[in-house]
């Protein structure tokens, strides 16, 4: 029988949800967390396995809320057992899980299926996100109830966005009944329209069709309209230019219902990992320019960015290895998200409090989950991090089954080396 | 000099010694297509494969007649009655050519940085005929071959490019050049078709073609291209070719000995009025001859000497 009672000893325990931050003991009884405790006090249990979290931080399960798991329907990307483990190995012990597969989980016997999937797995809880839109077309609305009543935290056309404002203002309020939120890929299509990346210098040398910030701006502005009008709680997803961190401070000053994410690769490159056509760096957004990518390390520092998620978006060689412009959108971010936020605390441009906030109790709040933090009596969802340990991306040896990483190779310094969900380590560095 | 470049897949990585080497031997090989048997054996035995995923007349014919006169095999693929049409990839395609051991492969593109990818995966030398808005190296160097011939330098001359300069490869590549070389290049052309950003390749941006063609050496004229009406570029052909079409009357305030230039295929009446491209300072079909040359140039500094 698997041990039911750990003591993590010796660790830097960070909870924002509860304002602890020191040396502690968390004791760990029948998968929830029994208590936290000063060394001092020395809990006596004979019975439990320790783990030695000396010299590394604990923080609560890290919440990816931004992830696409390809599964049904893209199963040679990824499946929701290859994208479960990935998250383990990146840190996170939840994910949400983008509604454009194959087909659209628009439906409860889709959300079933995935929630079935995820228990298979064994590893990380799996909220899936519904469909705004019925097949994601942008035509009418999906059933919300059925999809709540199924286990969806929340409904997103991820990857397409909502081009109608009568459907977006419709599906706001809708989703307010049922106390779903409603995450916004914003993006004007026509706009953007045949564009592969940022529009600007880059482009303009590259030769490529370029994609201007306002294609971005121009529907956050829309949105946080919708917003004010319906007071429905809107959550604007991979943000990624300078204007729309303006629109979003100034909305959240106004007191308007509303949050937002960045991902990794917004914070830690510009359009120049474009340059040789390096089609692992193409993504929607796309990357911007240096006074983005500052404005966006701001804005997170500042709060006005609340969520850090990856985005993890898996394509194979097959959509990959083609010519730039021929290539899919996106890459996949799990197993780096977590060492390339540190390097935000590492540069100084962030409080690792507030970092451990971005990445695990505010994705918590906003899709309102029911335990957020390491409060007693809480399911033991945490991570330990080894804020010391150097190492090099690696893409061959992540847990996801594709490899589009522009990061490939890079030296990053602090990892995860331990996920516990619900008192069962799913991933432990020093068992790899 | 030594010509030691492996492929040519723009202007931006080419230097200005390279370019002068490449100008002088286009000028040097010119001779052999005025001989009554225009050919020469020095790339006999080499095999040059010609790869158009594009329509193209004027380029594709250059490249086998530039091949043909110097006596390397050539083979010739289009899009259409190939692989391609039944969805073979890029990659899979120029494995499949390389492993035919050609020396050289001239591809053209709709995709930016396709040439560069091939590069990457094969050991044949690439030469660039085109790829999507990104470059056309051959057709900068032809031209820079045709200003150099007619006015004994490039340094020091006032260049205007007049049109769709946000989606022309052929515009890309001549500021490119001509700024590396030491010439001054204008742009002008409806504020849509102007890209962002171009002013950091080192180009001025006017709005007014009387503008950009005051005080010019060479005004070069770039095809207009219809279906980009419907993206709303340009509200009618009558309204481009009054606003932007390059007249005898526009062109008032050029030098004396101004040289007037377009890439073809033009379009009569819009970009350019008929008389412009027929009059007494049009090079256009020197353009085309020099062509040859300059393909003859980069075929023998490729392939010559290996």
């Amino acid at each position: 029988m698997e041990i039911s009672r750990y003591l993590i000893k010796g660790g830097r325990v960070i909870d924002p949800e509860t304002g602890v931050d020191g040396l502690f003991d968390i004791l760990i009884e029948d998968g929830k967390i029994a208590s936290i405790e000063n060394p001092q006090s020395a809990i006596q249990n004979p019975k439990s396995k320790i783990i030695d979290a000396t010299g590394k931080l604990v923080t609560p399960g890290l919440i990816d809320m931004h992830t696409h798991l390809r599964e049904p329907g893209h199963e040679y990307k990824e499946t929701i057992e290859t994208g479960c483990l990935a998250a383990a190995h990146g840190g996170f012990a939840t994910i949400c899980c983008m509604a454009n597969t194959d087909p659209v989980n628009d439906n409860q016997s889709v959300t079933d299926y995935i929630l079935k999937k995820a228990r298979m797995a064994e590893t990380v809880r799996v909220y899936p996100v519904g469909a705004i839109s019925r097949g994601l077309r942008g035509e009418n609305l999906a059933d919300y109830g059925e999809l709540k009543a199924a286990g969806v935290v929340a409904v997103s056309d991820d990857g397409n966005p909502v081009m109608n404002a009568q459907l977006m203002r419709r599906a706001l309020e809708y989703a307010k009944g049922f106390g779903l939120l409603v995450i916004a890929h914003c993006e004007d299509r026509n706009l953007t329209a045949n564009g592969v990346m940022n529009e600007g210098i880059t482009a303009t040398r590259l030769g490529l069709p370029g994609i201007p910030n306002a294609g971005e701006t121009v529907m956050v502005a829309r949105d946080i309209a919708l917003c004010e009008l319906t007071r429905a709680s809107l959550h604007i997803a991979h943000v990624s230019a300078e204007g729309s961190v303006r629109l979003i401070r100034e909305a959240k000053a106004r007191g308007l219902p509303l949050t937002a994410e960045t991902a990794p690769h917004y914070f830690s490159l510009t359009e120049e990992a474009v340059i040789n056509y390096d089609t692992n760096a193409r993504v929607h957004p796309p990357l911007r320019t240096a006074k983005d990518r500052d404005a966006i390390r701001l804005a997170l520092a500042d709060g006005t960015i609340d969520v850090i998620a990856s985005d993890h978006a898996p394509h194979s060689s097959i959509e990959k290895d083609l010519e730039f412009e021929q290539a899919a959108n996106g890459m996949i971010g799990l197993e780096t998200s977590l060492p390339l936020s540190l390097q935000l605390v590492e540069m100084g441009l962030m409080k690792l409090n507030d970092l451990v906030a971005r990445m695990s109790i505010n994705p918590a709040r906003i899709l309102n989950l029911a335990h957020i933090g390491l409060k007693p009596g809480n399911p033991a969802d945490l991570t330990i991090i080894d804020l010391k340990k150097r190492f090099t991306v690696d893409a061959n040896a992540f847990q996801s089954k594709s490899r589009n990483t522009p990061f490939n190779g890079r030296e990053l310094k602090g990892r995860a080396v331990l996920t516990m969900v619900g008192g069962k380590i799913v991933f432990d560095e020093a068992r790899e | 000099m030594k010509f030691a470049k492996k492929d040519i897949l723009d202007v931006e990585s080419l230097s200005v010694e390279e370019i002068q080497t490449i100008l002088d031997t286009a000028e040097t090989l010119k001779e052999i297509s005025t001989r009554p048997i225009k050919k020469v054996p020095t790339l006999r035995g080499k095999t040059v494969i010609h790869f158009f995923y594009e329509p193209s007349t004027r380029t594709r014919t250059s490249f086998e007649v530039a091949a043909k006169r110097l006596s390397a095999d050539t083979v010739s693929i289009s899009a259409s009655t190939s692989s391609i049409a039944k969805g073979e990839t890029l990659v899979d395609t120029a494995r499949n050519l390389e492993a035919m051991n050609p020396d050289a492969i001239v591809l053209r593109h709709p995709a930016a940085g396709a040439p560069h990818m091939l590069a990457r995966l094969i050991q044949a030398s690439v030469i660039n005929a085109g790829d999507g808005m990104h470059a056309h190296p051959t057709q900068a160097l032809l031209d820079m071959m045709t200003v150099r011939e007619k006015k004994g330098r490039l340094a020091g001359l006032r260049i205007a490019l007049i049109g769709d300069i946000a989606h022309s490869r052929v515009a890309r590549s001549n500021i490119v050049g001509f700024i590396k070389m030491g010439a001054k290049v204008i742009l002008a052309g409806p504020p849509t078709m102007i890209p962002m950003g171009i002013d950091a390749l080192g180009g001025l941006v006017r709005y007014h073609v009387q503008e950009a063609t005051r005080d010019a050496d060479v005004v070069m004229v770039l095809r207009i291209q219809k279906e980009r009406q419907e993206a709303f570029l340009f509200p009618s052909e009558r309204e481009y070719a009054q606003c932007y079409g390059l007249t005898e009357e526009k062109l008032a305030g050029a030098k004396e000995d101004v040289l007037i230039m377009h890439p073809g295929p033009i379009n009569r009446g819009i970009e350019i009025a008929p008389e412009v491209a027929d009059g007494p300072y049009s090079v256009i079909l020197e353009q085309v001859a020099n062509g040859v040359a300059v393909r003859m140039a980069l075929l023998y500094l490729l392939l010559g000497g290996r």
